[in-house]
């Protein structure tokens, strides 16, 4: 039989290329915060600025891969994730809130202080649990969860694909940020949460605690990429992506449709929510901005310049994208917007595979 | 019948019963009878060719067993099942696939893995994370792709197949569902001389397992399949028995091949 010839699979090598890439990428991050302690005379030495950007960076890739999952692959344009991270940042903002006790500038022993100056009497219920930090994350993953099954229940049940999903998931992030500006909601309003001081007994805006939420949140991008590995590598991987080119054919050959978009949404939202949970104490601060609408379509670009449908091109988008927006908004702040627009615009039409096009060949 | 001999019980190949049973149907749009008391009997493991000018309600009739139509008057039988009863999906379910006019094959996907998603096994999301190929599925999906023709291209992308090859894996993927009764729409369309004989083939070759409904246009191709034909004209049967029966009927070549 020919099934004696051993013939190496398709495109092992470039896999083989691929992995290393990425341990290289991995450990080159990792070195990072070791860096950060040499002397600032040496010329290894990598400023607190670079360490804390980048691991904010981290959480954006994560949140990429969260994107990818859903669009890349299952064809589902959210163009509202930007909400399930929000989401999880305040879930974990809820429980730095709890944390900071007494030491609040009211001096409150329970209450945080713009609940304080509200002349809140006591903790609202959805506010109790959260001075567990388990509780706060399994909220992280579990109110954008709950969140996105609701709505991709409605929304796939009744077959609404495309633009109208993405308008939905839009308006969603929209009314989110508005209900959260809201003083009344219990989230602090348009000032949200912010002067945290410690997390797991460990004070924040220190080398350490710096050091300790980077390695978490790179923790979290290795487990998450080889999570989202293992699964566009199964046969759901496959289901999704045929459900992204010809939904109906799956739908005729026996699939539920509405169960295996609704799986990988759920699942995706709350990826998100964990990344925005890990943002949080690095960047110190949650606001209903979060929430924007204009945050969620960035980081769609984020996945579309790097290259949807590739979980390597998600993160590569997510890193370059706000590499560009960080070098840029420093040397010409008001050219971002046009900047970003026009990467968009460039990508679809000159690169519709992404960067990742740039360097993988073409699939057979 | 009467020999004291019971055909196994299940998947019967008695042909004396027949898989698909239709009588009296009419479907009626907007006062236009696109069936009009149109009748069909297809026995186990036959093969059939329907062929009719446009308009004839070919296609109508196959959405009609499919459920993707409602007859407005007749009844629609497949075994002891009341097809106007019941949804697309579970009559999909009960063994009757449907290939359609345009193929429709996940671009993205080789050959195998377009034959494994139509593979029959459980279809949840949770079961397709922890699906593993078992050697038997493996076996099964071979078997598949060497009976239409594609071993050769076994790992290729379904994106880069000729039109001919697509149609060939579409028709795995109908097997692949294990279906009893296959309805295939215009196969050859735009298909080389070549690539319909192999298809002619492929359907005698498939027949016999099961029952195969073949719409088709082209005389050439219904011949080469040597089976039965059924003439449909204005929602009616016009004329039914071999290809020469049909060909030298009057009323068929009045209406249909004399133009």
């Amino acid at each position: 039989m020919s099934a004696t010839i051993a013939t190496p699979a398709p495109g092992t090598t470039g896999r083989l290329t691929i992995r290393l890439v990425l341990i290289g990428a991995i450990l080159v991050l990792a070195v990072l915060p070791v860096l950060n302690q040499l002397p600032a005379e040496s010329t290894l030495h990598v400023s607190d600025f670079i360490v804390s950007i980048t691991g904010k960076w981290i959480t954006y890739a994560v949140l990429a891969l969260a994107i990818d999952l859903a669009w890349g692959y299952a064809g589902i344009l959210s163009l509202g994730h930007g909400a399930f991270f929000a989401l999880g940042g305040y879930a974990m903002g809820m429980h730095l809130m709890r944390l900071i006790g007494p030491r609040g500038v009211y001096g409150h022993p329970t209450l945080p202080d713009f609940m304080v100056f509200l002349g809140y009497q006591e903790l609202p219920w959805y506010w109790l649990g959260f001075e567990h930090f388990p509780y706060a994350v399994l909220m992280a993953m579990a109110v954008p969860g709950v969140l996105a099954a609701i709505l991709g229940f409605l929304a796939f049940r009744s077959r609404i694909t495309g633009v109208y999903l993405s308008i939905i998931t839009q308006a969603m992030t929209y009314a989110l940020m508005l209900a959260f500006f809201r003083n009344d909601m219990g989230f602090g309003g348009n000032n949200g949460f912010t002067d945290f001081k410690e997390l797991l007994g460990m004070p924040l805006n220190t080398d350490n605690a710096r050091a300790v939420l980077f390695y978490a949140s790179l923790a979290l991008l290795v487990v998450a990429f080889l999570a989202c590995t293992r699964i566009t590598q199964s046969k759901l991987g496959r289901v999704l992506v045929a459900i992204r080119d010809a939904e109906s054919r799956v739908r005729f050959l026996g699939y539920d449709v509405t169960r295996h978009k609704l799986f990988v949404f759920v699942l995706s939202a709350a990826l998100a929510g964990l990344a925005g949970a890990l943002y949080v104490p690095q960047v110190g601060i949650i606001n209903p901005g979060e929430f924007s609408p204009g945050n969620s379509i960035e980081a769609v670009i984020w996945v579309a310049v790097g290259g949807r449908g590739t979980l390597v091109g998600a993160v590569l988008g997510a890193f370059s994208v706000n590499a560009l927006k960080t070098w840029l908004t420093t040397v010409a702040p008001d050219l971002w917007l046009f900047a970003l627009g026009g990467l968009f615009v460039a990508v679809t039409l000159f690169l519709p595979r992404g960067l990742i096009g740039l360097f993988a060949k073409a699939p057979k | 019948m009467s020999d004291g001999y019971s055909p196994p019980l299940g998947r019967s190949k008695d042909s004396s019963a027949p898989v698909l049973y239709l009588d009296g149907v009419s479907v009626v749009f907007d006062g236009f009878r696109a069936l009009n008391n149109l009748s069909l009997v297809v026995d186990a493991g036959e093969l059939r060719a329907i062929i009719g000018p446009n308009g004839a309600g070919k296609t109508t009739m196959m959405d009609v067993i499919t459920g993707k139509t409602r007859p407005t008057a007749g009844v629609v039988r497949f075994r002891d099942h009341d097809l106007t009863r019941l949804d697309e999906a579970t009559i999909a379910n009960l063994g009757i696939g449907r290939k359609f006019q345009k193929p429709t094959v996940f671009d993205a996907l080789t050959v195998f893995e377009n034959l494994e998603l139509a593979l029959k096994a459980p279809r949840g999301p949770f079961a397709c994370l922890a699906w593993l190929l078992s050697g038997e599925a493996r076996r099964r999906i071979e078997a598949t792709v060497e009976e239409i023709g594609l071993t050769a291209r076994m790992h290729d992308r379904a994106a880069i197949l000729s039109h001919g090859q697509r149609q060939w894996l579409e028709i795995g993927m109908l097997l692949m569902q294990d279906p009893e009764l296959l309805l295939v729409d215009e196969p050859v369309a735009g298909m080389t001389d070549q690539e319909t004989e192999h298809t002619a083939a492929l359907l005698v070759r498939i027949a016999g397992q099961r029952s195969v409904v073949v719409v088709e246009h082209d005389l050439e191709f219904v011949r080469a399949l040597g089976s039965k034909v059924t003439v449909l004209c204005e929602g009616s049967m016009l004329s039914e028995g071999s290809i020469d029966h049909v060909q030298n009927d009057p009323r068929v070549i009045e209406v249909y091949l004399g133009r």
